[in-house]
């Protein structure tokens, strides 16, 4: 080995130390962004490494490809808005995927004659995974952006169908495995992956997207793990295999907080089962004027918000923060009640507001805040529905049952804000709407925040 | 590959699995937005080789797919660290302001 290949491999080495120290740091907002500059750091020296350590023979492509990326990067990082964090995110996993899988097809186009079985093995891992985490994720981006319509799409024969293609895939993958020449192979199996990822995905509904976000970070992350199988190349195994683990932590973690396997998740078809089988609650729904909504909140003691997925939809983050600071100014406590699995993907709630300066100090987990609902006067609840549905509790027969819920039925009062009187995103009836403590706001969340930030100011 | 290698890169897949496992079941449910655009921007390290792929070769066709790959990756490396950067940076400010020892933090 020549010197530069023992710098090039130091820097791979370094770089993987700092990647883990980076995701250490993140056990706590305070250390967090330390920890990141770590990660640019290693990242930066793995690069400069492998430019230095191997021999670039022409050196268009890579600074065009820098270029462009570096340039599209910047601008993601600099103007996309909190709010598009989700499809950004499941945007970035079709992108690394993606990379993963031109690898693959670049590796089989130079050296696919002269791999061993093993190398083969994992060649076939990459660019299948890759392949199929590009549409997939491409798929729930549309999804998240609104391209396409967030409702599941579903047809009879639907899991016929997928398991067909999904033979068709593995099966050209076997055989390309024994038979290396075929060359066609390589590229129905790449294909096919291409297309299953379409149809892994397209039956999955909004809402069921923390979980599927989450998924397909762990698929983006064993790609690029498998990359590293391939070339033989430890800091990409590494890299990859943390993003992966990552990936699959979070997706039971959000599968828990639904009560739901991941099985069900994917081929459950959630959403559109649902509306038939939904109980019918009785009773009416009692509405409440702003004024009298903002005379309860100003002399309450004790007000809980409750976000959900129709806060960002609403862009209300920034309202809900003004109104909880006039509520403090007036000696109450406020806090938020987070649901792991508000939103569009983990954690999404907890973005969105930090971005309207609440501090983090405020944004209470599922398991510490449900003991404080009794002694809460308000609770308010903003564009969430299912997961402050009690039929969840108390209802065995309801399709959500045993999902953990925010139990914000137990609070003295509760003001739900929603748009109008329609279900929620999975067609279930709420009870907690009906209930006597219950009062109803309708209206756009901002708006209505906004005005009854006003209306408390008046009191 | 040659088996030796192979038992090696398994070693280190197992323990990168393991460290992995105990690092981030540690990250608080307040970091999970920023914790999957870093782990993303960290496994765009898959841009070292599409470096590789779109420069090193002699094949035409490989130089191409390397130069989409590196796009796309460097996407990921220069996006993923920014916008993670941006949203560690709003979880930072206004720390306490006199309030009591923030209870969030003490996941669990």
């Amino acid at each position: 080995m020549s010197l530069t290949t023992y710098f090039m491999e130091a820097t791979y080495l370094i770089a993987s130390i700092l990647f883990v120290m980076a995701l250490k740091g993140m056990s706590h907002p305070e250390t967090a962004r330390r920890g990141m500059f770590l990660a640019e750091g290693g990242m930066f020296m793995a690069i400069v490494g492998t430019l230095i350590g191997t021999h670039i023979m022409t050196w268009g492509w890579i600074l065009v490809g820098l270029t462009i990326g570096s340039i599209i990067g910047i601008w993601m990082a600099l103007f996309v808005p909190m709010t598009s964090m989700p499809q950004r995110t499941a945007l970035s996993h079709a992108f690394g995927a993606l990379a993963a899988a031109l690898v693959g097809v670049g590796e089989f186009i130079l050296h696919g004659s002269e791999m061993g079985a093993i190398t083969r093995g994992a060649l076939g891992f990459e660019v299948m995974l890759g392949a199929l985490t590009t549409t997939g994720s491409l798929i729930a981006a549309g999804k998240l952006h609104g391209t396409i319509h967030g409702k599941p799409i579903q047809f009879r024969g639907q899991n016929a169908i997928n398991l067909i293609i999904f033979l068709t895939m593995t099966g050209s993958f076997v055989y390309f495995w024994m038979h290396p020449s075929v060359i066609a192979a390589f590229y129905t199996m790449l294909g096919v992956a291409f297309v299953f990822g379409v149809m892994l995905v397209i039956p999955i509904g909004s809402a069921d997207m923390p979980v599927v976000m989450s998924l397909l970070n762990s698929y983006a992350g064993l790609a690029a793990a498998a990359t590293g199988f391939v070339l033989g190349n430890n800091v990409l195994i590494i890299a990859g295999t943390l993003d992966g683990f990552s990936g699959l932590i979070l997706s039971i973690l959000m599968c828990k907080a639904m009560n739901r396997s991941i099985t069900n998740v994917l081929f459950g078809g959630f959403g559109s089962v649902i509306a038939a089988a939904s109980t019918e609650a009785g009773g009416v729904m009692r509405e409440i004027s702003l004024d009298d909504a903002a005379m309860q909140l100003a002399f309450a003691n004790r007000v809980i918000f409750v976000p959900g997925y129709g806060l960002a939809t609403a862009q209300a983050q920034h309202a809900v923060r003004e109104l909880g600071e006039l509520l403090e100014g007036r000696g109450v406590s406020v806090k938020y009640a987070i649901h792991p699995v508000a939103g569009r993907m983990p954690g999404h709630m907890n973005v969105l507001l930090a971005e309207a300066n609440v501090p983090y100090s405020q944004l209470y987990e599922m398991e510490q805040i449900n003991p404080e609902f009794p002694s809460t006067d308000v609770a308010v609840v903003i564009g969430a529905n299912d997961v402050v549905n009690p039929d969840a509790r108390d209802n065995p027969n309801s399709l959500i049952a045993g999902m953990p819920i925010l139990e914000v039925d137990r609070a003295k009062s509760v003001i739900v804000l929603k748009r109008g009187q329609g279900r929620g995103f999975s067609g279930l009836e709420n009870p907690l709407f009906f209930k006597q403590n219950t009062n109803m706001l309708y209206g756009d969340a901002k708006s209505t925040l906004s005005h009854l930030a006003q209306a408390v100011q008046h009191v | 590959m040659n088996p030796a290698v192979l038992i090696a890169s398994v070693y280190v897949f197992a323990l990168a699995a393991f460290l992995g496992y105990q690092v981030i079941s540690r990250v608080p449910p307040l970091l999970h937005t920023p914790l999957m655009s870093a782990t993303n921007a960290i496994s765009g390290i898959s841009l070292i080789g599409s470096l590789v792929l779109a420069g090193a070769g002699s094949s035409r066709v490989a130089h191409m797919l390397g130069c989409v790959a590196v796009t796309t990756a460097t996407i990921n490396v220069v996006g993923g660290f920014g916008i993670t950067d941006r949203m560690l940076k709003m979880f930072g400010k206004r720390k306490d302001e006199g309030k009591k020892t923030p209870a969030a933090e003490a996941s669990k």
